[in-house]
């Protein structure tokens, strides 16, 4: 097993695109966009982990109901200015039910990066393995497996999704169900990646030499191929986060996502469509989060892109 | 072109099979007894379930069940448990559970909105995004260009239902320029029609726009730098002619396969858009009838949107070759 690791870091090729970590920080400190990203991505982790500890900082939770702080003479909307901030209340209170809106907000954070973050991770395992069978396996396999990536790539998913979340029992556990019907349907473009990159390498010539030293399977695939797709592979992961995290905010506004009282961001916006005349705060606060933690990351992954390779310029998926 | 025309149709086929029966399998397998839905949660009696499973033929296997609905799609079926027997022509995708119309007549009446919908964000988001990334490839690396690139990457970051929620909070409630959309059909009155629409085109398009602005540009610098773009100015032709005659033609062309597949993906997929503004169209069908567990209609929605697409992918690829003569269709 150890010299196994080590017989790995040795005979890790360094191929183009594969520069090391302090070259790609050196090209990335030249993007203030994505160091700007990078910085409210940070952010957002740390406030996302320490949840609790800022609520209990705040002395609030984000189950409790204050119906003390409505105004029942106009419908149940926040008493005071701004949707009632104050010392007790930092965002203000809901309308309708009074409970603490920077307790669910933060506790929002963590649903909506938990559920985009494992949902990337298992698209990244799954569109890798499948990528990675495609482009080394036989021919029989690439073309049934390229067959069902350009199914998927060119799936209804938005409908599959809401389908399938709205069909499946309440009791399985939802946030778990978001991830997987994330994953099935996000896999394929880092499968198609995978495929070409593993074609173009399978030719090299330190493959070609690993080949004939006994190497095959999953284990070439792993140690001789894998390397040379954590360039492409990590700024297109980088992209995806921010689209799994929009992609749960939607479903969870439609109602199929996140169950209450679990706070999600999209979940509090479909519910401020009703009140967004007379507690502005309760649309613009979860809003305005949503929209910043999805620019950050774009911005950061954009910048990591241009940091790793410098002559694409494009930025959606569709522009491979 | 014949031959290539026979065997994407076929291939189209396959994959609709394919689609379809896993759908079907998939959303009749999982949720436990659909004829306990019909028969309502508690007030069914074991022989009312019974009559309900044999007339909707649920007590068959599955694949039996699927067969029949496929033969429903394409001659008609009959549904008959009881005395009376109910024959529902071809195309058949059954009845909705909830309230018991055909599901074909469901998804043709929703179906004009979410048309009226898509077409018209499709137009803006294709002028807006086209225009703005001509405009910024040729200016590129200037001021223009760099605002441009910088809210493309804005544009890109705002969920749809946020640009719709800010778009109604300004106009709707605010400035009161605009009244509450509601759906107004295009055979009505085509002004109320456009006013209603106008915002849902707005949120609809702006993610798409800066999706598009980046791509155009893109191909657009990329065209720039050819050969022969080269050899028309080394001509003499003016700028304005080389790139309105000759350019735009190279750039423009990738754009019409996604084009063409953003079209079909959005008529099926507007689903947040109708459901924030309350447009009775296809995904907001889907929204509810996932909501009330309404399989026909969710298998009905689902099929619907799949065929659409792979009839796109076709439409697209044919598309191309016509616009770029360089590619054979073999």
């Amino acid at each position: 097993m150890s010299t196994d690791a080590l017989a790995d870091q040795v005979a890790a090729p360094a191929p183009e695109g594969g520069a090391g970590a302090r070259s790609v920080w050196r090209a990335l400190r030249r993007e203030p966009a994505a160091l700007a990203g990078l910085v409210v991505v940070l952010l957002l982790v740390l406030v996302a982990l320490a949840a609790p500890l800022l609520t209990a900082l705040e002395g609030q939770d984000y189950t409790s109901y204050h119906d003390g702080l409505l105004d029942s003479a106009r419908g149940g909307v926040p008493a005071g200015d701004l949707g009632g901030i104050s010392a007790h209340h930092w965002l203000g209170v809901e309308p309708k039910t009074g409970r603490d809106l920077f307790a669910r907000v933060v506790y929002g954070a963590r649903v909506s990066l938990a559920v985009a973050l494992s949902a990337t991770i298992l698209q990244l395992l799954i569109g890798l393995t499948i990528g990675l069978a495609a482009g080394l396996g036989g021919r029989i396999a690439d073309a049934v497996l390229s067959r069902v990536t350009d199914l998927v790539l060119a799936f209804p998913a938005l409908i599959f999704s809401i389908a399938l979340l709205g069909i499946v029992p309440q009791s399985f556990p939802r946030p778990v169900l978001l991830v997987l019907v994330l994953a099935l349907f996000g896999w394929a473009g880092t499968a198609r990646i995978a495929r070409g990159q593993a074609l173009t390498l399978r030719t090299r010539d330190y493959v070609a030499a690993a080949r004939l030293a006994g190497g095959r399977g999953a284990r070439l695939a792993r140690r001789e191929i894998l390397p040379g797709l954590a360039a492409p592979v990590i700024t297109y992961a980088a992209l995806m986060v921010p689209g799994n995290i929009v992609a749960e905010a939607g479903l969870s506004f439609l109602g199929v996502g996140i169950n209450p009282p679990t706070p999600s961001w999209g979940q509090m916006l479909s519910s401020a469509t009703t009140w967004f005349g007379g507690d502005p705060m309760y649309v613009a606060i979860p809003g305005v989060l949503l929209f910043a933690t999805v620019l950050s990351f774009t911005l950061f992954g954009d910048g990591l892109r241009n940091a790793l390779d410098p002559r694409s310029t494009s930025l959606s998926k569709r522009a491979e | 072109m014949a031959a290539y025309l026979i065997r994407r149709v076929l291939g189209a086929l396959v994959v609709l099979l394919v689609l379809s029966a896993a759908v079907y399998v998939i959303f009749y397998a999982l949720p436990g007894n659909p004829a306990q839905l019909v028969c309502g949660p508690k007030t069914c009696q074991a022989d009312q379930l019974h009559r309900i499973e044999t007339e909707l033929g649920l007590d068959q296997p599955i694949y039996l069940q699927y067969w029949h609905f496929l033969v429903g799609i394409f001659a008609g079926r009959t549904f008959s448990g009881g005395p009376e027997a109910i024959h529902c022509a071809a195309p058949c995708l059954g009845y909705s559970y909830q309230t018991g119309e055909p599901v074909t007549s469901l998804l043709l009446d929703r179906l004009p909105v979410s048309a009226s919908l898509v077409v018209g964000g499709f137009v803006i988001w294709v002028l807006v995004g086209v225009g703005l990334g001509v405009v910024s490839a040729l200016r590129r690396g200037r001021a223009l260009d760099r605002v441009v690139t910088t809210a493309t990457l804005a544009g890109n970051s705002v969920p749809v239902f946020l640009v719709g929620l800010l778009l109604l909070l300004v106009f709707c409630v605010y400035l009161r320029a605009l009244p509450f959309p509601g759906y107004q059909p295009l055979t009505g009155n085509p002004a109320l029609w456009a006013q209603n629409l106008i915002l849902p085109w707005v949120s609809l398009s702006v993610v798409s726009a800066a999706v598009y602005t980046r791509l155009t540009r893109t191909s657009m610098l990329e065209t720039l730098a050819e050969d022969h773009i080269r050899t028309f100015r080394a001509y003499g032709l003016s700028e304005s002619r080389v790139i309105r005659r000759h350019a735009l033609r190279g750039a423009l062309t990738p754009l019409i396969t996604i084009g063409t597949i953003d079209l079909a993906t959005s008529l099926t997929g507007a689903t947040l858009t109708e459901s924030l503004f309350g447009l009775p169209g296809l995904g907001q069908l889907l929204v509810t009838s996932v909501r009330n567990i309404d399989l026909p209609v969710v298998v009905g929605v689902t099929i619907l949107a799949g065929a659409v697409i792979v009839v796109a992918n076709m439409v697209a690829d044919i598309l191309y070759s016509v616009a770029d003569r360089r590619v054979a269709l073999a």
